[in-house]
């Protein structure tokens, strides 16, 4: 997906320090997009069935191409010439800003169902608000990306109802997925300075006001699944500022190899 | 009785002779719609097989670009399995059939997709020459006598010549490339020519289906007519890339105005289809694994539908 560059002018309305938080936190979200797409590729061939292989399959192309808008804006607003790949491939795993739930692994079908409905809850509802930002660029991407989120959201909510009304067995797979992975969904409404200072420019919405609509569909979800909402969880932080799990070391590992065996082609 | 079993048979002929289509609620010999599921089916396996060699390199794709388009070419080619299998469905088998005979071995795929991919200029070659010689088969297909695949046949050939294009774009761009590029490419092609020409089946002293299925217009050309068109095709093509095809005898033949090759390891051939080829294991392997730790999710599905179901009819 490509959005149209917008004016170089536009850019510089920014006051350096502004621009740079607003260089990181767009980091941060095409790194979300890039890492969830990647474990989502992961299952390519591998599903439970064609349909939903072709749907994952899918999902996490769309999310690539939401990661790719990302990546060039952000290349844009650092101003050093550098390109989305670049951003991808030459950064280490303590410069990349995802949260933590999207490098976790992909488990069974109910863990990357469970992982992928708590983010498309949020990226849905986090979309449909920053839609409205002040800066164009960052509305315009929401704008194409808000329509594919729906979508995940749809297919992630049906998944996570059959699964938890389904058999006894999908119930207990999707109870297990939940347990390991509720502790990594308050990351991502939990802000840190940069969106604080993001947030108070009238930049990316306020989380606080996007919890009430996610928490409904949460619950109506929840609620037709059977599965009853987790409490009183410890919630994991960290991804955001670049303090990861051990898992996304493996994960750029592989994505990064042959930029990094190959540096500086053209492919 | 016997006498109307031979109309049926002096009909369906004329109809296959007169190009007009076979439609599922027509009569047909056993024959014929044994041959065409098997045929489908194979086509079919060989989509959802054929996506592992290619995902094996998502995860690693060079850049976003390519990536984006390696997903949606291996996305393409899930869709492509399931309209061949609703296709061979027409014929009264089921996808669960289709697939129980591919999980245990009595239906085969490509032999091509028992190879394994090795460096990223695999993506390229397989998209060049595998795509490459995929159409040359499938495009005639586009006529065979059987409606339902000949119209699956038409969505899958726009989408294949378009990953096609994408394959010999990544060759160019590595030919166009750094020595290191060039190289990668060359070694490419130099482990995966021969395996393609392997595509296009036994010779056709050595295949005996032949002739019926052309009588049928199930084929509409022999498998030595399509490897010919697909050296004449290909070959030019290398010479534009700079790359060298690894066969000594090739050389141009004026009489026949085509390239003049040598001969494919058909020991080697029959060892592939046999399951003895680098990746036949590992592939059907992954394909019955997905299937087997996939169950308990198609039978979630299942439970809440009828669950669904049963409440709508309380209601």
């Amino acid at each position: 997906m490509q959005v149209a560059p917008s004016e170089t002018s536009a850019l510089n309305n920014y006051v350096p320090e502004l621009r740079q938080q607003l260089f990181h936190y767009v980091l941060q979200l095409a790194d979300t997009s890039l890492i969830l797409g990647h474990r989502l590729s992961e299952w390519c061939g591998h599903g439970p069935v064609l349909e939903q292989d072709l749907a994952m399959a899918n999902i996490a192309l769309d999310l690539l191409g939401e990661t790719r808008s990302l990546y060039q804006y952000a290349a844009e607003l650092e101003g050093k010439g550098g390109t989305e790949d670049d951003l991808a491939f030459l950064r280490i795993a303590t410069e990349y800003r995802n949260p933590l739930l999207v490098e976790q692994p992909n488990g069974d079908f109910a863990a990357t169902v469970a992982r992928q409905f708590l983010f498309d809850n949020f990226h849905y509802h986090f979309l449909r608000e920053l839609h409205a930002s002040t800066d164009e660029r960052l509305a315009a991407i929401a704008e194409k990306a808000v329509k594919e989120a729906a979508y995940h959201l749809k297919w992630t909510s049906e998944w996570l109802i059959r699964l938890g009304d389904g058999t006894e067995e999908s119930r207990q797979r999707l109870d297990q997925a939940l347990a390991s992975l509720w502790r990594y969904s308050g990351e991502l409404t939990t802000p840190t300075a940069t969106e604080k200072a993001l947030q108070a420019a009238g930049i990316i919405p306020d989380y606080a006001g996007l919890l009430p609509k996610m928490e409904a569909h949460l619950n109506h979800v929840f609620q037709e699944a059977t599965v009853p909402v987790p409490q009183g969880v410890f919630m994991m932080t960290g991804g955001k500022e670049g303090r990861h799990s051990e898992h996304l070391g493996y994960i750029l590992a592989e994505l990064q190899y042959m930029q990094r065996t190959y540096p500086g082609m053209k492919w | 009785m016997e006498t109307v079993e031979i109309n049926l048979e002096e009909q369906f002929q004329a109809r296959i002779d007169a190009d007009i289509s076979i439609e599922p609620k027509d009569w047909m010999p056993d024959a014929y719609r044994k041959t065409l599921i098997r045929q489908i089916s194979q086509h079919a396996h060989s989509e959802l097989v054929g996506m592992l060699p290619e995902g094996n390199w998502i995860t690693r794709a060079p850049s976003l670009k390519r990536k984006s388009i390696l997903l949606s070419k291996v996305q393409d080619e899930a869709g492509h399995g399931l309209y061949l299998y609703s296709a061979a469905e027409t014929l009264g088998t089921t996808r669960d059939q289709m697939l129980a005979d591919l999980h245990s071995g009595k239906a085969k795929y490509s032999s091509i997709f028992n190879y394994p991919t090795l460096s990223w200029a695999d993506m390229g070659t397989v998209g060049w020459l595998v795509d490459g010689a995929a159409i040359l088969n499938q495009v005639p297909l586009c006529r065979t006598s059987y409606g339902p695949y000949a119209r699956a046949m038409v969505r899958v050939c726009k989408e294949e010549s378009f990953h096609q294009r994408q394959g010999f774009e990544i060759m160019q761009t590595l030919c166009e490339g750094t020595p290191v590029q060039k190289e990668m490419a060359q070694e490419a092609l130099n482990r995966w020519w021969w395996p393609t020409l392997m595509m296009f089946g036994p010779k056709d002293a050595d295949s005996p289906n032949t002739a019926q299925s052309m009588n049928w217009r199930i084929k509409r050309f022999t498998n030595d007519e399509l490897r010919q068109k697909f050296v004449d095709m290909m070959v030019p093509q290398a010479e534009f890339l700079g790359l060298t095809v690894p066969d000594p005898a090739l050389k141009w033949n004026e009489t026949k105005q085509g390239y003049d090759f040598g001969d494919v390891n058909w020991e080697e051939f029959w060892n592939v289809v046999k399951g003895n080829g680098m990746c036949n294991k590992d592939r059907l392997g992954a394909r019955v694994k997905a299937h087997e730790e996939g169950a308990w999710v198609r039978e979630a599905a299942l439970a809440h539908a009828k669950k669904r179901a049963e409440r709508a009819e309380a209601a």
